[in-house]
Order: structure tokens, then sequence, then C-alpha cells
């Protein structure tokens, strides 16, 4: 779970680097050159392939994690249930993560699939001296259907806090815990979980109201 | 004061319920278990079967209390077992529920009596030096830097009651186990079967059906001991050591 999950962590900052290109105002001349990069060039290709596979270990190991956590908790419940407030997104990294496969699934259909598909338009970039597939505009349509964006936003939520223990967690299950470092760590990781997801609702935000 | 108390009764003439005793004049003075003593007196004299539930020191050392009260291992306080807990802190009318810590690899003897013996085998698999170390005077003549020294002891302070268990949503014991390695991992005794115990503790630890760590650190919040959650990621840290770098193949 640690490794993959650092390394989806890593993919995270990548895909937000790349998706900021929305923010620019050029009808998508700049992302649509950058996602025609991102599923041509053989080194990133590559590096997708892992990301897939790591996709589904990550989510695999984390169900199977789950189910045999739930055994080993036994049949009877305690009538009194007590958790500390910070705690909280750690006991529900479960309910975190399958809301966000969910999010993943209904993400990859509408834009990732599209484009595998072949089903896009093409587009003239000036980078390339041959058509692209026009990746902007199922994305821009998306983001000006409002129920799509509040949706979205909610799924960055969830997305947080699932960061919100995830990232020092790694850390932890990897062994590098250390009384130096590990406030550090802590602070980093709350602040990655909070940066990242904002980021990521920003471009939908961005795009819808600077439409209206 | 009044309080009332309601009870997991397991074994005998119960299934496996909650019930609900009263209790009309508690002395604040008594301890938690105290408070138990004269319920069970109450009971003995109704020719009632008393509640079940285990203490030995008295005193907050032996480990061998448990319960979860109102949800939480060892009751309310930070760093204290349930026998150190005392009436004082409840209010007339309280209700106060009683459970026993709950975990597959622990399953209930008698109401609130738990069969602990997983941690036993834990031990039994590798928790100890059995090199020859020589006398007392021989481990004064070891060199130990006093940093060093302190971590062992603060591991060594765990009294394996068991909480760690109880309070984890998971039911891992990583934190004993952990707290158990760490504190031989330390000490230059512990050097010589390092890699064997933490391989052969983690798998007895994962044969005993407890669950895995997932960092939530209830444990390190309830734990009565106060044993840090740092042990765990130095465990971690030695048993992917071990894996690697042990002369020894893995069974």
């Amino acid at each position: 779970m640690a490794l993959t999950g650092l390394f989806l962590m890593l993919f995270l900052v990548i895909h937000l680097l790349g998706n900021l290109q929305l923010l620019k105002d050029d009808g998508g001349e700049a992302f649509n050159t950058y996602a025609f990069f991102m599923t041509h060039n053989p080194l990133i290709m590559f590096i997708s392939y892992t990301l897939y596979a790591f996709i589904v270990w990550h989510a695999v190991q984390g169900i199977l994690l789950w189910l045999s956590n739930k055994s080993a908790r036994g049949n009877n419940r305690y009538a009194v249930q007590y958790s500390r407030p910070e705690e909280r997104p750690s006991r529900n990294m479960a309910w975190l993560g399958i809301v966000i496969l969910v999010f993943l699934m209904l993400h990859l259909y509408q834009f990732w699939l599209q484009m595998k598909l072949g089903k896009l338009p093409p587009v003239d970039v000036a980078a390339y001296d041959h058509p692209v597939q026009n990746l902007y505009i199922p994305v821009a349509e998306a983001f000006s259907n409002p129920f799509y964006v509040v949706f979205y936003v909610l799924c960055m939520v969830v997305v947080g806090f699932h960061l919100w223990h995830g990232f020092w967690s790694s850390f932890q299950t990897l062994g590098l815990n250390h009384r130096r470092y590990t406030p550090l760590i802590k602070t980093v990781g709350y602040i990655y979980s909070v940066a990242i997801p904002a980021g990521f609702a920003l471009i939908p935000l961005w795009m819808y109201f600077s439409k209206i | 004061m009044r309080l009332t108390l309601k009870i997991w009764r397991q074994g005998g003439q119960y299934k496996g319920e909650y019930v609900t005793y009263q209790l009309p004049d508690v002395n604040p003075d008594m301890s938690f278990l105290e408070m138990l003593d004269v319920l069970n007196e109450q009971l003995i004299s109704q020719r009632e079967d008393p509640v079940a539930f285990e203490h030995d020191c008295r005193e907050g050392i032996c480990g061998t209390c448990s319960l979860v009260i109102n949800g939480r291992p060892h009751g309310p306080m930070k760093g204290t077992t349930t026998c150190q807990v005392h009436m004082r802190h409840y209010h007339d009318g309280d209700t106060i529920v009683i459970e026993p810590f709950r975990a597959q690899a622990f399953p209930v003897v008698k109401d609130l009596v738990v069969d602990r013996s997983a941690f036993d085998r834990i031990i039994q698999a590798g928790g100890y030096v059995s090199v020859n170390t020589g006398q007392a005077q021989d481990a004064n003549a070891i060199p130990i830097e006093k940093e060093t020294a302190s971590r062992a002891f603060d591991a060594a302070a765990c009294i394996g009651c068991g909480a760690c268990v109880a309070a984890c949503p998971n039911a891992s014991a990583m934190l004993f186990t952990s707290a158990k390695i760490s504190h031989l991992a330390l000490l230059p005794q512990g050097q010589v079967e390092r890699q064997k115990r933490v391989l052969a503790m983690v798998a007895q630890m994962d044969k005993e059906g407890f669950g895995k760590c997932s960092n939530v650190t209830a444990c390190e919040a309830e734990c009565p001991k106060e044993i840090s959650v740092e042990n765990i990621a130095r465990m971690n840290r030695e048993y992917l050591a071990a894996v690697f770098a042990s002369e020894k193949e893995m069974a």
C-alpha cells in the first residue's frame, strides 16, 4: 500500500502540473499539445502502463486489507464506539478509497477512454505538423456543467482526506519514522493533501466561472 | 454515588448480551475494580453468577486487568490501567458500559475475561535472548549509549495487556510485537538473534489472526504505558532489513 501509494502521490503532482495548462486561455492549444505528447512518448507510455497497474494493485490490495482487518476485529462490535477526531481519515481509508475508485472509473471513461478509442475530433496545434485529438472539447464540456463541477470538487475533498492520512502513513509503513524527520514529513503531508486536491478543484471552478 | 452498569455477559446462562446492574452506593475513593468487587458481592448475596473479570497486581504493572470502559480500553485516562482508574472520575447517576477486549485473536472466555495467550505465543516465537549473556555484572560491563538504553527501556515498559489490539480498528497487535522487538533489537544482548527474532515474531503474529497496521495510532493513544508507534516503524525497518539481509531463508 505504501509503495504504490507513494508512486500514485508522485503521479498526482505530475498530473496536476499538466492539467494546470487548462487554465491558459488559448482554446486548449497547450493542453492538446501536452495530451498528445503524454500519449505518444515511449518513456511516458511505459510509465503510464506502470501507473495503471499500480492503481489496480493499490485498489485490490486495499480492499483485501480492509476485508482481512474487518474479520480480525471479530463479529461483536463495541457498544460504545470511541475514536479521536484526528483518527477519522485513517479509520475511513477504505470508504474514501472506494469513492475515489468510482470517481476514477468515471474520470477514465470520460476523458482517457474517449481519447484511446480515437473518438475525439482532430485539431491542429503549432507544435506538431499533423492534427492531434482535441481532448480539450470533452473537458470543457464537462466543466461547463455545474453539477459535474460540484461532483468533481467534492471528489477532490475525498481525495484530500485520503491523502491526509496516506502521506504520513506511507512513510511509517516503510519504517521511516524518526523524531527529527517525522514532524516534517507530517507537515509536508498535510500541505500536500490540501494543495494538490485544491489545485485540481481550481481547474473546473476556474473554467466554469470564467465562461459565465 | 449511584451508578448504572451495562456489562457484557457471556458464558453459562448468558448467550453474549449486555446486562444492566444498579449500584446504589459507590464510594468515590474506590478503584474501578473495587467497584466491580462490590457488584460481585451484591450478586453473590443474591445468589446470582458474579461477573468474571481479570485482575492481579492492582498496581498498574502486571498487565492482567483489561476491560473496555465506555468504548475505551482501560478507561478514560491517559497512560492508566483499569486498576488505577478511580470512581472519583465518575459522577452520580452515570451509566458505564463495560465490555471485554474484542478481537478475533482474543476469544472471550467468560464475561469480561478474554484469552490473551496469542501474545504468549508471539513471545515464545522469539521474544527472548537465548545466547549466554553472563551474570548481572556482565550487563554492566557492556557499553551502551544512554539514549539507546532509554529507548529500549521505553519499549520494555509494555506490560502486554492487549489494549493496543482492543483499541485498533483492525485488531492489530503490531504495537505489542514491535515493543518487544524494539526492546531487544536496541540492546547489545539482542543482536545475535535480531533478524531471526523479527521474522519469527511477525510470522506468529500473522498466524494468530491479528489484523494489519494501517497507522490509525489509536493503540498509542490508549496504551497504558504510552508505547510509541515509533516502535512499529522500527519493527517494519527490522523486518525489511531481515527479509533482505538475513542469511536464513524464510520458512
